[in-house]
């Protein structure tokens, strides 16, 4: 008895949290609605037939950002990215782990020291040392991506193939099977869980960076990401057309809501599974 | 066999290992040797030895930057665990909903720290329009936005990590606690608390890293307005690189010190609370 008593008050309390947990995302919605001249003076109240401006906002907010191109970029970015990421980091984590060696225990040390550095310590002496070499575009992006990300993906690949035992790789080396073929024809398969967990943090990231496309790439370019549109509309006090902002908001929450409703399980084991090993 | 794979380090390490030279080794060693040197690119530096360290000691920003830093992180890491964990013992008592309420809490932690920032821009604006007055007027608005922000991004991702903690606690040992006859409180205090310690170390590690290295929220919801009072350290470091030329040196020389700090306390939190961790 008491227990259900508990556990109904409780059901209300986390009801009303959830109504405070939507409530960001419901105000910028209603406000995207309305003309731009409503919004600061009626900011809570639902459009009505004078503040009701149907579309013109996100005509306006996608005309003034490129939103489809930003769009098109941070998919482009995030997509090649995490695909380098997952190939490069897992065949450099076999290598380290099945070859005992001094080197091959420096690296990993060095690709596992790289994650507790903060971005600023090496900011600007990365994006000088990207424009020199002619990195500041997107397939450059992804190199760096691939840089940046090592650290955390080479770190739970290697736990991870420490715990596949070595007799199925001398089975296959004996059959005939060359290193690579060894590797994508039996140990990739295996790594599979640990695959979808990397690539769940890293989309996560790199989809909603800005710091790092932005000091590559700029505001001014054909190549912004979303980040750096909605920075480039939105950054820098001053006036500016609120519908447009209210619009642009919307639009970039929609894709990671659609993505995290599509593939909530994978979402929730890989953080979770990611932050036991991380 | 590792002799064969050994011949195979082209292959294999070869495209991480340039990757993460350009992205990571040689700019961290540059930026440790510039933070002794007077430049304006990278090509151009001077030896000045530890003068740019000096410099950092009578900058106002900096200090007020730091002190701004750990107060927001301290009242960040423990409403956001305490918050988080609470959360968690709900969601784990078998009420209605519980997928539904954990979809919804989880949600914000995906949506990038550039477009929340601007989000909880508007809406805080638009509470303290009514009252006549903005964000931007005083800095303990800006200060308590981050605080919430942080709040309503990180709750339910330490949650999610409290809920698979608590999960794997053994009934046997809870069954065992009651038949002693432990009440929910000393169960919660003397039985899950100890167990879910592991957990409670990455929740902290995960709170500590975040809000100290906080910088698309703090440039989005204030950027750092009124003056420089609500820049954190990141931000502070930003300004100092791209804001006032002839600084590069000390910027680069802040973020070796930022590099010290948050080294230093995520070691040290990690020791402390790994020495807390007891097995079933």
């Amino acid at each position: 008895m008491k227990r259900r008593f508990v556990n109904g008050i409780l059901f209300l309390v986390l009801c009303i949290l959830v109504v405070a947990f939507l409530t960001p995302i419901f105000f910028v919605v209603i406000n995207s609605f309305k003309g731009k001249f409503y919004i600061s003076n009626e900011p809570f109240s639902l459009p009505d037939e004078t503040t009701f401006a149907g579309l013109t906002n996100y005509i306006n907010g996608i005309e003034k950002t490129g939103f489809f191109s930003a769009f098109g970029w941070s998919a482009f970015i995030t997509v090649f990215s995490v695909l380098a990421i997952l190939l490069f980091t897992s065949m450099t984590a076999y290598y380290l782990t099945r070859v005992k060696s001094w080197y091959t225990s420096l690296l990993y040390y060095l690709f596992v020291f790289s994650m507790i550095v903060p971005f600023q310590m090496v900011m600007f002496t990365m994006s000088k040392l990207a424009n020199i070499s002619r990195l500041n575009n997107p397939p450059g992006l992804v190199l760096l991506y691939l840089g940046f990300g090592a650290g955390l993906a080479v770190f739970m690949f290697c736990g991870f193939v420490k715990s596949i035992p070595l007799e199925i790789e001398e089975a296959a080396m004996i059959d005939g099977c060359n290193p690579l073929q060894t590797f994508f024809r039996v140990v990739m398969p295996v790594l599979k869980p640990t695959a979808i967990t990397v690539a769940i943090l890293n989309a996560m990231w790199i989809w909603n960076d800005y710091l790092l496309p932005y000091l590559i790439i700029g505001l001014s370019t054909p190549y912004k990401t979303i980040p750096v549109a909605v920075q480039y509309l939105i950054g820098s006090y001053g006036s500016k057309d609120m519908g447009a902002m209210m619009a642009l908001l919307v639009l970039s929450v929609i894709p990671i809501i659609v993505f995290y409703l599509a593939c909530q399980k994978y979402i929730i084991e890989g953080v979770v599974a990611g932050a036991v090993k991380g | 066999m590792e002799k064969t794979l050994k011949r195979y380090f082209l292959v294999f390490v070869a495209p991480t290992l340039i990757a993460f030279a350009f992205a990571f080794i040689v700019p961290f060693v540059m930026g440790i040797y510039l933070s002794f040197c007077k430049f304006k690119t990278i090509t151009d530096a001077q030896f000045i030895g530890f003068q740019n360290y000096v410099r950092i000691f009578g900058d106002s920003d900096f200090l007020n930057a730091l002190w701004f830093t750990v107060r927001f992180s301290v009242l960040s890491i423990l409403t956001i665990n305490v918050f988080a964990f609470l959360l968690a013992l709900a969601l784990t008592r078998k009420i209605k909903g519980t997928n539904l309420f954990r979809t919804v809490f989880f949600m914000p932690n995906l949506i990038g720290g550039i477009v929340l920032g601007y989000i909880w821009q508007q809406i805080i604006n638009a509470v303290l329009l009514q009252y006549e007055t903005t964000l931007v007027a005083n800095a303990a608005y800006g200060f308590w936005g981050l605080v919430l922000i942080m709040n309503w991004q990180m709750i339910g991702y330490m949650m999610i990590i409290y809920i698979a903690g608590l999960q794997n606690v053994p009934s046997d040992v809870l069954e065992a606690a009651q038949i002693d006859g432990a009440n929910g409180w000393q169960t919660l205090i003397r039985v899950k608390l100890p167990l879910v310690m592991p957990s409670i170390t990455i929740c902290l590690f995960l709170t500590v890293s975040n809000s100290f290295k906080l910088f698309d929220q703090n440039l989005a919801l204030t950027a750092g307005a009124p003056g420089k009072r609500t820049a954190m350290l990141a931000l502070d470091i930003y300004n100092t690189f791209y804001g006032r030329s002839g600084y590069e040196g000390v910027g680069q020389a802040k973020a070796v010190l930022f590099f010290i700090i948050v080294a230093i306390i995520a070691l040290t939190q990690l020791a402390a609370t790994r020495r807390r961790e007891v097995e079933a």
